[in-house]
C-alpha cells in the first residue's frame, strides 16, 4: 500500500485553493454546483446509440486558450484540459502570475491516442477490398496522418500544452493508466508538498469521451453502458460505464504557500492513498478498499463519501459492499452525473469534495437504489473513492481547514 | 562508513542492481563489450515492409521474440528481461515479492494496426468498414485480450504482478526523458522515507509502421539509411536527425541504509535530479536555451554539487541538428570554459533513440562508465561541427577517471530532466 499523509509531525499541511471544471454539465464551478443540484444530467443516446456518452457542454475555448493556432494544434480532451487548467489556475489567483507558475508543479493523469476516425476507416476498407500489397499501409499513413495529429496522441502533450499556454513551468509529469493515474497524480502531488520537495502544484485530467475509438477499447471488455441511462447503483442488471468528457484541474499548496500569498482555501487535501489489487477473487476489491480506509487518519464515525464508482461489474459491487460497511456516510457517486471520465474521475471527485466542505453541504443524491442518502449536515470530512473499472484502489480525505 | 543521508539531510539513494536490453543486445555484459567496442545496433529494418519510408532502418530488437507482434507486447517483454537482471542483481527480496513501489516510463499505449485489422477482418468486405461496425463486433468476449492489452497501465500491472511491487503501481510519459522521470520518482519516494527501496522500470518497443511515419512526418528522423549503422551521428556537421530504437533499462533503487544493512553492493549513488518545463513549443526547445539550462542547474543543485565536479556528460544527443546545437548551448552556458573539455558522449550513436526508455538506458551506461572507468565514444563521428567544440569522445572508447557523470534527457512536450549520478556515496 502506499500512503501519503500529512497529518505526520513535520509535514506541510497541503491546501486546496483553486478548481476548475469542464464538464458535461457546464463550464466553472457554479454552473457545475447548480446542475448537481438540480439532480441535471447530460446524457447522449442518439450520437454514439447504442452507446451512451455524457458530451462535454458548449464552453468557449477562447476564453482561456486565446490563440487559435493554440487549438489546431490540440485534439479535443487537450481543449479540454487546458481549459479546465486554466480556470484551477484563475480560481487559485495565480492565472498570468509568470513568478508563481514557473515553480508550480504540473502532474496530469493522461489518456491519447486520439485516432483520425476517416484515415483508419478507408485504410481498412482498402484493405477488405483486396488492397494488401506490402507497403500499402506505409503509403497511406504517409500521405493522410496529419503530421500535428501525433501530438494530440501524445499523452505528454496535454501537460505540454498547459505550459504553452498558461506557462506553468516547474515541472512537467504526466501520469498513465485509467483512473489509477487520476489518483496517482494527486498522491505524489500531496507527497512532494507534505515533505517539502514541492511548494505548489497544478494536478488534474481531461478525456474525451466522445470518441468511438475510446468507446472500441473499452467494448472489448464489454464495459459500455447501452441502450438506457440509469444511476450507477441502479445498473444490475445493465452494468457498465457512459464514458464522459470532461476536465478536473485542482490547484494544491502548502498552507504556508497559501497563507504567504494571501489565498483563500477551499479544503485541505490530507491524505491520498492508493493500492492495486489483482482481483483474482470474488471480494479483493472490498477487502482492498477497506485496508485503504484503514490508512485513513481521524475519520469520524459518520460523513460523506464522493466516489467514482464506475458502474463495470464486479469493481461496483464490490465498493458497495465495502460502503454497506459505513451506513453512516453519505455517499454520492459521480458517475451518475458525469458520465466516467476515466482518468479525470478521481480528481473530480477531489473538486467536487472541496467545493462542498467550501459550500458548507453536500450536493444531492442522484439515485434510485437507495444507496444515496439525503444529509443537510456540513461536511467537515469527505472521503473520496476511485475505484478502477479493471485495475486500482484509491482514497483520500479532504477537510475543512482548521 | 559513509552517513546515511546527504549534506540535505535527505537519505542518501544507491542503486543497487541494473538491468538493460538494446538493439546491441541482453544484458549489461553483452551491451558494454559493444558500446565500448564502437558497435552499432542500428540496422535495416525486417519487422514489417519498408516501401514507400523515408526511413528503413532502426534500431529494433529482433532477438526477443513476440507473436503476434505488437509494440505494448514487446515493451513489456523488454521490461520484464531488464527488471529481471535487475532484481536478480539487486539480490532484494524474494521472487515475486520487490519490497516497494514500481515507476515505469513507458510509451502511450494504443490499439495497434494489427488489431485493428483484426476487427476488418470480422466485419468482412461485404461492409462498408467504419468505427460503428468495429464498435458492433468489438464486443461478446471474441476480443476481451484486447482491452487488457490496451489498457494505459497494462505493462505497469503485469511487472507489479510479476515482481510483487508494492502499492499502486505508476506509469508515466515525459516523451523521451520518461526513463529519467522513472528514476526521479523512485528517488523522490525514498528521499521522503516512504520507502526504502523503488523498482524503476523504462521501456519502449515502438518501432511499427506507424510510429515510425509519424517521427518521420515530423522530419526528426534520420533518412540516412544506407549504411544503417552509420545513420545515427551526434553532434556531428551532418546528422540528419535521430534514429529510432527500442530497449529497456531497469534500476534498483535503495536508501544507502536499507543497502548497507542487507549488506548489498552499491552500484552507484543518485545524487541528483533535475527537470523544468519549457512553453516555448510543442516539439522545440526556446531558442534561448534557458529551460535546459535551468534544469542543468536544478540537477546539480539538488546534488549539490559545482559543474565542475561533473567529470562526464552523457549527452541526450539524439543526432538531430536542432537537438545537439541546444544541448551545446545549455550545457556550454552552464559549464562556461570546461565546456569543450569534459567529455561528452552519446550512446545512441551505437543503440539509437529508445525514446521511452533512453534515460533508464543511459542512466544504466552511467553507472556502468563509473564502474569500468570508461567512456563509450560517440561513433559517426567523422565531421565536426565547428558549432559544437565539445569533446564527443569521438568512434573510439577511452579510459578516464569518472567520479560523477551527468545525464541528460530532453523530449516533446517541453520536458527536460537531468540526472547526476556519482560511484561512492559522499
Amino acid at each position: 500500500m502506499t500512503d501519503t499523509r500529512t497529518s505526520k509531525a513535520d509535514a506541510s499541511e497541503a491546501w486546496i485553493t483553486g478548481i476548475g471544471l469542464a464538464t458535461s454539465l457546464g463550464e466553472g464551478l457554479e454552473a457545475n454546483w447548480n446542475a448537481l443540484a438540480t439532480q441535471r444530467v447530460n446524457v447522449d443516446d442518439k450520437g454514439f446509440a447504442p452507446h451512451l456518452v455524457h458530451p462535454l457542454a458548449p464552453v468557449s475555448f477562447d476564453a482561456q486558450i486565446p490563440k487559435k493556432g493554440d487549438q489546431r494544434q490540440m485534439e479535443a480532451w487537450q481543449r479540454i484540459g487546458t481549459y479546465a487548467a486554466g480556470l484551477a489556475l484563475d480560481s487559485a489567483g495565480i492565472k498570468g502570475n509568470k513568478d508563481i507558475l514557473a515553480r508550480t508543479d504540473m502532474i496530469v493523469a493522461a489518456g491519447g491516442g486520439e485516432r483520425d476516425l476517416a484515415v483508419d476507416s478507408a485504410i481498412l476498407n482498402a484493405e477488405a477490398q483486396g488492397n494488401s500489397a506490402p507497403g500499402f499501409l506505409n503509403e497511406r499513413l504517409m500521405s493522410d496522418l496529419r503530421p500535428t495529429l501525433f501530438l494530440a496522441q501524445l499523452s505528454n502533450l496535454l501537460a505540454g500544452n498547459i505550459a504553452i499556454v498558461h506557462g506553468v513551468t516547474g515541472s512537467s509529469r504526466t501520469f498513465m493508466g485509467e483512473e489509477a493515474a487520476g489518483v496517482d497524480a494527486a498522491r505524489i502531488a500531496l507527497a512532494r508538498i507534505a515533505s517539502g520537495q514541492s511548494d505548489i502544484a497544478l494536478v488534474g485530467a481531461a478525456h474525451n469521451g466522445e470518441r468511438k475509438d475510446l468507446l472500441v477499447l473499452y467494448e472489448f471488455g464489454d464495459f459500455n453502458l447501452k441502450s438506457s441511462f440509469a444511476p450507477i447503483w441502479a445498473r444490475n442488471a445493465h452494468p457498465g460505464f457512459a464514458l464522459g468528457s470532461g476536465g478536473a484541474f485542482l490547484v494544491i499548496e502548502s498552507r504556508q504557500h497559501a497563507e504567504a500569498r494571501g489565498a483563500k482555501p477551499f479544503a485541505r487535501l490530507t491524505q491520498v492513498v492508493a493500492d492495486r489489487t489483482s482481483r483474482k477473487h470474488p471480494g479483493d476489491v472490498t477487502k482492498s478498499l477497506a485496508g485503504l480506509w484503514s490508512q485513513l487518519d481521524g475519520v469520524n464515525d459518520s460523513g460523506a463519501i464522493v466516489t467514482g464508482a464506475t458502474g463495470a461489474e464486479p469493481a461496483t459491487s464490490e465498493e458497495r459492499a465495502f460502503l454497506t460497511s459505513h451506513p453512516g456516510f453519505a455517499v454520492r457517486a459521480t458517475g451518475t452525473s458525469f458520465g466516467h471520465t476515466m482518468e479525470t474521475q478521481f480528481p473530480l471527485g477531489l473538486a467536487l469534495a472541496a467545493l462542498s466542505i467550501a459550500k458548507g453541504k453536500l450536493f444531492p443524491p442522484n439515485d434510485s437504489a437507495g444507496v444515496e442518502i439525503e444529509t443537510t449536515a456540513a461536511p467537515s470530512q469527505i472521503v473520496v473513492i476511485g475505484t478502477g473499472h479493471w485495475r486500482g484502489e484509491g482514497m483520500a480525505l479532504v477537510e475543512a481547514v482548521r | 562508513m559513509a552517513a546515511p543521508r546527504d549534506r540535505f539531510g535527505r537519505p542518501i539513494v544507491v542503486v543497487t542492481g541494473m538491468g538493460v536490453v538494446t538493439s546491441l543486445g541482453a544484458g549489461k555484459a553483452d551491451n558494454w563489450a559493444k558500446l565500448t567496442a564502437g558497435e552499432s545496433g542500428i540496422r535495416t529494418i525486417t519487422r514489417f515492409p519498408t516501401d514507400g519510408l523515408k526511413t528503413t532502418m532502426a534500431g529494433s530488437i529482433d532477438f526477443v521474440p513476440v507473436d503476434p507482434f505488437s509494440s505494448t507486447d514487446l515493451s513489456e517483454r523488454l521490461a520484464d528481461l531488464a527488471t529481471e537482471e535487475a532484481v536478480t542483481q539487486a539480490g532484494i527480496g524474494a521472487k515475486g515479492d520487490f519490497p516497494g513501489p514500481l515507476f515505469l516510463a513507458v510509451a502511450p499505449v494504443e490499439l495497434e494496426w494489427p488489431q485493428r485489422q483484426a476487427l476488418g477482418r470480422v466485419i468482412g468486405s461485404g461492409t462498408p468498414i467504419d468505427y460503428d461496425q468495429m464498435l458492433r463486433v468489438a464486443g461478446g468476449g471474441r476480443f476481451t485480450d484486447f482491452h487488457r492489452r490496451f489498457l494505459f497501465g497494462s505493462v505497469a500491472d503485469h511487472l507489479a504482478e510479476t515482481f510483487g511491487t508494492k502499492g499502486s503501481p505508476i506509469s508515466l510519459s515525459t516523451a523521451c526523458a520518461s526513463g529519467a522521470t522513472a528514476i526521479q520518482l523512485g528517488v523522490e519516494a525514498i528521499r521522503r522515507g516512504e520507502a526504502d527501496a523503488a523498482l524503476c522500470v523504462a521501456t519502449d518497443g515502438s518501432v511499427n509502421p506507424e510510429a515510425l511515419i509519424r517521427f518521420s512526418l515530423l522530419s526528426a528522423l534520420s533518412t540516412q539509411n544506407d549504411p544503417p549503422q552509420a545513420a545515427a551521428k551526434p553532434f556531428a556537421k551532418n546528422r540528419d536527425g535521430f534514429v529510432m530504437a527500442e530497449g529497456a533499462g531497469a534500476l534498483v533503487l535503495e536508501s544507502l541504509e536499507a543497502a548497507t544493512a542487507r549488506g548489498a553492493r552499491i552500484l552507484g549513488v543518485l545524487a541528483g535530479c533535475g527537470e523544468l518545463a519549457d512553453s516555448f513549443h510543442r516539439t522545440r526547445s526556446s531558442p534561448d536555451g534557458k529551460p535546459i539550462i535551468g534544469c542543468v542547474r536544478n540537477a546539480l543543485a539538488d546534488a549539490g554539487l559545482d559543474p565542475e565536479q561533473i567529470d562526464y556528460i552523457n549527452a541526450h544527443g539524439t543526432g538531430t541538428p536542432e537537438n545537439d546545437k541546444m544541448e551545446y548551448l545549455g550545457i556550454s552556458t552552464v559549464f562556461g570554459e570546461r565546456a569543450g573539455k569534459v567529455p561528452v558522449s552519446s550512446n545512441k550513436s551505437m543503440v539509437g533513440h529508445t525514446l521511452s526508455a533512453a534515460g533508464a538506458v543511459e542512466a544504466v551506461f552511467s553507472l556502468l562508465t563509473l564502474e569500468h572507468q570508461r567512456i563509450p565514444p560517440t561513433i559517426n563521428y567523422d565531421v565536426p561541427d565547428p558549432a559544437i567544440p565539445f569533446d564527443v569522445v569521438p568512434n573510439t572508447a577511452r579510459d578516464a577517471r569518472v567520479t560523477t557523470v551527468m545525464s541528460n534527457s530532453f523530449g516533446f512536450g517541453g520536458q527536460n530532466a537531468a540526472l547526476i549520478i556519482t560511484g561512492e556515496p559522499a
